[in-house]
């Protein structure tokens, strides 16, 4: 038997404590086992076992409302919606397997990318995989070396792979601060290209940004400006457009991001814009080009949730209502908020540290309510946050149920008196 | 603003972010000596920025480790 025979059946084995590329994970792995050591339900790890519905779902065995999936507009389950999906994967199979500028196109893709331009009055819409790849597409394609990005520190990990993957200068600015922007935007040298980016809602705290001042800002210092607005679609603003459009701003943005995956209730992201050369990016954008389509099923769904959401404002006010009751709620209950007043469909409920958010997580969990905990690098400050995100499916009875489950939860856990 | 004059500026701007009195020399780090996070890093970025009407990019700021680095990119990127 040839030496190089017997190594193959007996490999060295690696106990793992040596350095190699995953050393740097260590303190990561580490805060893992301490927290489940204790015994602890992984909030990493739930499997949704059966979803009944847009607010109720089967979680690890147990009947539990959902307050985190951003189903906002509960368009997941709409009767309508389904059998479009039906409808698309009868008549045009599973999938693509093809890119947009190849094979991918169907007429499906063009479809919803009419719905956009009509849900938005634009005159371009560009519909990309997921709402990540918007992001890093856009951004990467638009900004390239030498130009300069003004972007808020909180901003999403999708917008600053974007950067990253872009190789322009990047200069970050402190949250929704105006003049920490306008200063920066000042300083950049003349000639160079600047874009800057801002979102309708920031999902951790579930706060707005002043975007009608902001927008005005950069464009007196030349900026073209990039508004994701996937927190807001069909909720805020009168045709359900984002916040660009509740401030009346919304002529004065360049692009708008957004995604299917929160109240249009599939996946896919998209940018709409007005910009009289945008159908360019379509070949020049990376993230657009060289990866497959949506699949026939998900474009026919998207086209019908976003046409439906066009004449969404009953739903609308209901989920405003969910929003200002469960806010009112949880404060009146004694716990902390990261916002004063309900700015969105996000309520971010502020925990004293990780183990103590881990915890209430949990017994949220055994009480039968699902929410998302957030903790940092994903957080701003370094928070550890119970974020909760209303769906205009809610009841009015459910949500007074959430709010009995957070009081016995808060008080159990030590979180409220 | 000469090397020796945008030192002495940035040395009082880095006091209050000096936290453990870590007596400070051009060879300090940020991340290991000064045991700056992510979220004092913007902080003190944003002070050195509005004191100089400077831009230091986080391109820029990834080449910057040490003190005397930092006193280096300040100087050249007043012009």
């Amino acid at each position: 038997m040839s030496e190089g025979i017997d190594e193959a059946d007996r490999p060295q084995v690696l106990e793992g404590t040596g350095t190699d590329l995953f050393s740097k994970f260590d303190p990561l792995i580490e805060m893992r086992r301490s927290l489940l050591a204790t015994g602890q339900e992984d909030p990493f790890s739930l499997v949704m076992e059966r979803v009944v519905s847009p607010t109720v779902a089967v979680c690890n065995g147990r009947e539990t409302i959902l307050l985190g999936t951003y189903n906002y507009m509960g368009m997941t389950f709409d009767p309508d919606v389904i059998e479009a999906g039906k409808q698309a994967l009868d008549d045009y199979g599973a999938g693509t397997t093809g890119s947009r500028v190849l094979n991918g196109t169907y007429a499906g893709h063009k479809a919803v990318e009419a719905a956009l331009c009509e849900f938005y009055g634009m005159d371009h819409a560009m519909v990309f995989s997921t709402g990540y790849q918007a992001n890093l597409g856009i951004i990467s394609t638009i900004a390239g070396k030498g130009d300069y990005i003004v972007l808020d520190i909180d901003s999403h990990a999708s917008i600053w792979d974007g950067c990253k993957l872009g190789d322009a200068e990047i200069v970050p600015f402190k949250h929704n601060d105006i003049e920490a922007m306008e200063k920066r935007l000042k300083r950049i040298p003349a000639g160079a290209g600047k874009l800057v980016i801002l979102e309708g809602v920031y999902s951790m705290l579930g706060d707005i940004a002043p975007l009608k001042e902001m927008v005005r800002v950069a464009r007196e210092n030349g900026a073209m400006v990039l508004v994701d607005e996937a927190h807001s679609m069909g909720f805020i603003g009168a045709n359900g457009r984002g916040v660009a459009e509740d401030q009346g701003c919304l002529d004065d943005v360049d692009f708008v991001i957004g995604t299917f995956s929160k109240s249009v209730g599939t996946v896919g992201g998209f940018c709409v814009s007005n910009h009289p050369k945008f159908e360019i990016m379509r070949l020049v954008c990376r993230p657009y080009v060289f990866t497959a389509s949506l699949p026939p099923s998900v474009v026919a769904t998207a086209a019908t949730s976003i046409r439906k959401l066009m004449h969404g404002s009953n739903k609308r006010a209901h989920l405003w209502e969910n929003s200002k009751v469960l806010h009112q709620g949880l404060r009146d209950a004694g716990f902390q908020l990261g916002t004063e007043t309900p700015q969105s469909a996000i309520i971010a409920v502020i925990m004293p540290d990780l183990e103590k958010g881990a915890a209430m997580w949990e017994a949220l969990l055994k009480e039968g309510l699902y929410v998302n905990l957030a903790r940092p690098p994903a957080t701003p400050a370094n928070m550890t946050l119970l974020r909760c995100s209303l769906c205009a499916e809610h009841s009015a009875e459910q949500v007074q149920t959430i709010i009995g489950i957070f009081k016995r939860a808060g008080t159990k856990v030590g979180i409220i008196g | 603003m000469n090397r020796e004059d945008t030192a002495a500026k940035i040395a009082a701007l880095i006091e209050p972010f000096n936290k453990k009195g870590v007596a400070i020399t051009d060879a300090t780090t940020f991340a290991g000596d000064l045991e700056f996070d992510s979220l004092t890093v913007m902080d003190f970025v944003a002070e050195i920025e509005d004191a100089f009407d400077i831009i230091i990019s986080m391109n820029a700021q990834a080449e910057i480790e040490t003190y005397g680095q930092l006193v280096d990119a300040v100087v050249r990127l007043q012009g």
